[in-house]
């Protein structure tokens, strides 16, 4: 995919050359937002401490693992992430969450991708270990959806030459279960109206499943694993009636990830830093065959 | 003995958790309980992985003949499922959660500070047959328990459910078809009861007492959308849920906590029920009728202050809870931090179809945070002496009355020039016009 920089304004040129700064803007806004106006369930010192948490986490294992550089923008949303989604009272589950999600990504690898979507596998490995742990999905309301939606789907247009398909593919799935529910059941519409609206769900949608470095590698393989996904989440939620289906979902189908590469080969994702040279017509996604 | 154990209980509760102790003592005035409304209902959930309790007491006011409920639940019911319970139990549930009122009283500003006192301890704890027909509808089960004829019903088809309920004289409202349906599609059974008023009349209860349902799922929730059908206007529910982990909400609606510990004017105390009112029609405004609000969540041991006393253990065996008994009682209070196996949540909610369109769906959580609507009247001091600090007492007071006012005017929409009245204050704090440096030196003419 070739993008043509040319005539772009800075910031959006700069947004452009990494996705990350986006997310970490919209991230910090919805988080503001939470605490200031929805009265989100998270101290300003326990949100501290997750970010102070997983940027020394992601510190400690750049040495460890012997990373060329200390680089804080994946684990900064990781961290803003957990922030949004994970409720617990207790400061040292708070620390262990924050520790054991971004240790994820280095330890829980198949070649050179990490097998699942770091956050995600914080919460769920919370939520499966103790019951002092839990998501709120509930606390959103709709009020303030659309403003939520619009800064999502601005990261999708600044974020155009990423792996947008696996959002767009889940959306579509999801929803249209969440309809056809609606439409066989003869409800009023505006019953999976309310289930969509909901700020959990977009932070699922447009920061947790979009990861570019854990979803296959293959367009046929991402629509694929969206599909299995919503599907996954549909039944926990219809079926199993139990709650956060679609973090459930996506942890337990991202194992799967290895053996959808395996039979649907693609390109490797790569995030493009700025230090890297911009060229006019440059290819953003850089292919490595294997 | 004795003494001692208390005592160092007392200074216990005080090490843990000093914050709690100071914040919480005051007398208990008023509580503002779900009597203060005409039509509400109330729910107690006692929850339990999938092993669940409800209880429904509904405040009918008509003639027994016309009571009918249609309740869809997940599963079929045995006649041993089904209890009819003492009003009594739920009254004592809604009296120890409500919203409560407390008064302090100034000190004397001019005699010396006294160390803060422990505060006493809390009280101790009180201690069918199955007939096709041809609409599709199959009658699993008929009972008849306490006051009421129960039947259990599957269906194929909403419109043969609705003509069968009609056809036994249940009055369906239009609508309705299309939600049983919806809840047939589910696998959900339905729980339709009517007043049997031959044992109505033969138990001598002047009112209807509430039923009750014991049954396993996996779906923790509420269905109130048939209630919305025929409803002139929003309906009050107030659910009550008792379980062992700790506070309970909605996924997928907004919990919200209303708002608590505010000073408020002296007069409240004769009004407590029209602030508690106004105040939560404020608050439902603010939230666009959109949030259930959270009114208490606390560890059944104790309460502080106490609206009421806590269920004794049979009270809470009586309402469900299953895994407190005689055999396995409720421990003698030990105070926060006690032994913690059963805890309370209170939620109320204004619904209307419009503002609720899905069922209440809920999850438990590990938050064990102690919470309840609390409202504070606060006594001057109303001695004579004249002290430097007494004058400083006397300035600040008529800020902090000023300051009533304004909170109480922001909770309730009242408006706030009649709050003043009512308090005796006059309209506006005259406000000090000097400058800064004005004050500093006194001397300066």
């Amino acid at each position: 995919m070739a993008l043509n920089l040319g005539s772009v304004e800075f910031p959006l040129r700069f947004m452009r050359y990494d996705p990350r700064m986006y997310q970490i803007t919209v991230l910090s806004a919805l988080l503001v937002y939470g605490i200031g106006w929805l009265d989100f369930e998270i101290s300003a010192v326990n949100a501290s401490v997750i970010l102070i948490s997983v940027l020394l986490t992601q510190y400690i294992c750049t040495y460890v693992f012997r990373l060329p550089k200390y680089d804080p923008r994946s684990s900064l949303i990781s961290g803003l992430s957990l922030c949004l989604l994970l409720r617990t009272n207790s400061l040292l589950l708070v620390i262990v969450t924050a520790f054991i999600t971004i240790m994820s990504k280095f330890t829980l690898r198949w070649g050179e991708k990490h097998i699942c979507n770091p956050t995600n596998f914080g919460l769920v490995a919370m939520m499966l270990i103790t019951d002092l742990a839990w998501v709120s999905p509930g606390q959103w309301g709709s009020t303030a959806f659309l403003g939520f939606l619009i800064a999502c789907l601005g990261g999708l247009v600044v974020n155009r030459a990423s792996r947008s398909d696996v959002t767009y593919a889940f959306l579509v799935f999801y929803i249209t279960f969440l309809f056809g529910r609606a439409l066989w059941l003869g409800d009023s519409l505006s019953i999976p109206l309310h289930q969509i609206q909901n700020g959990a769900f977009l932070i699922f949608t447009f920061f947790m499943i979009s990861d570019p470095k854990t979803t296959p590698d293959s367009r046929a393989g991402r629509i694929l694993f969206a599909f299995l996904v919503a599907a996954g989440a549909f039944v926990v939620h219809f079926v199993l009636y139990r709650t956060n289906g679609l973090l459930w979902s996506l942890a337990f189908f991202s194992l799967f990830t290895p053996l959808i590469d395996l039979l649907l080969q693609g390109h490797r994702y790569e995030w493009r830093t700025i230090s890297k040279p911009i060229l006019k017509e440059q290819v953003i996604i850089q292919p490595q065959r294997h | 003995m004795k003494p001692i154990l208390t005592l160092t209980l007392v200074l216990l509760s005080i090490v843990i958790l000093p914050k709690y102790t100071l914040s919480f003592c005051g007398f208990y005035v008023a509580k503002a309980d779900s009597k203060l409304y005409n039509k509400a209902s109330q729910v107690v959930i006692v929850r339990d992985e999938d092993k669940t309790v409800l209880t429904m007491a509904n405040d009918f006011k008509g003639e027994p003949k016309e009571f009918a409920i249609v309740i869809p639940v997940p599963t079929f019911i045995e006649r041993e499922q089904i209890h009819i319970a003492d009003k009594a139990l739920i009254d004592h549930l809604d009296a120890y959660s409500a919203p409560r009122l407390v008064e302090y009283f100034d000190d004397n500003p001019c005699a010396p500070i006294i160390a803060y006192e422990a505060m006493p301890a809390p009280p101790a704890l009180g201690r069918a047959d199955f007939k096709k027909s041809h609409l599709g509808v199959t009658v699993e089960a008929k009972y008849t328990v306490g006051e009421y004829d129960i039947v259990i019903l599957s269906a194929k088809y909403s419109e043969g459910l609705e003509t069968w309920l009609k056809e036994n004289g249940y009055r369906i409202p239009k609508g309705a078809s299309d939600i049983l349906g919806s809840y047939i599609k589910q696998k959900m059974r339905f729980f339709v009861a009517k007043v049997n008023l031959k044992e109505h009349s033969k138990l001598g209860f002047s009112y209807l007492r509430p039923i009750q349902v014991a049954y396993e799922s996996p779906k923790f929730m509420l269905p109130i959308r048939l209630g919305t059908i025929n409803a002139d206007g929003p309906q009050e529910l107030f659910i009550y849920i008792l379980n062992r982990k700790g506070r309970v909400e909605t996924t997928n609606y907004r919990t919200v906590k209303l708002p608590t510990a505010m000073d408020l004017p002296l007069y409240i105390k004769g009004e407590f029920a029209d602030f508690y009112r106004a105040m939560f029609n404020e608050q439902v405004k603010k939230e666009n009728m959109e949030a259930v609000f959270l009114e208490y969540a606390w560890d059944m041991n104790w309460c502080d202050p106490c609206a009421d006393d806590p269920l004794s253990t049979k009270e809470l065996g009586d309402l469900g809870v299953f895994w407190v008994n005689d055999d396995n009682p409720q421990p003698l209070w030990l105070g926060p931090g006690g032994a913690q196996d059963l805890f309370i949540t209170r939620l109320h909610i204004r619904y209307d179809a419009r503002h609720f369109p899905e069922d209440l769906v809920f999850q438990e959580t590990g938050d064990r945070t102690i919470f309840q609507g609390r409202y504070v009247l606060r006594h001057p001091w109303s001695g004579d002496e004249n002290c430097e600090a007494a004058k400083m007492y006397k300035r600040q007071l008529r800020e902090r009355q000023e300051q009533e006012a304004q909170t109480l005017a922001s909770l309730t929409g009242w408006n706030i020039n009649n709050i003043r009245k009512k308090m005796n204050i006059e309209k506006e704090l005259k406000t000090d016009n000097k400058k800064w440096w004005q004050k500093i030196w006194k001397d300066q003419k």
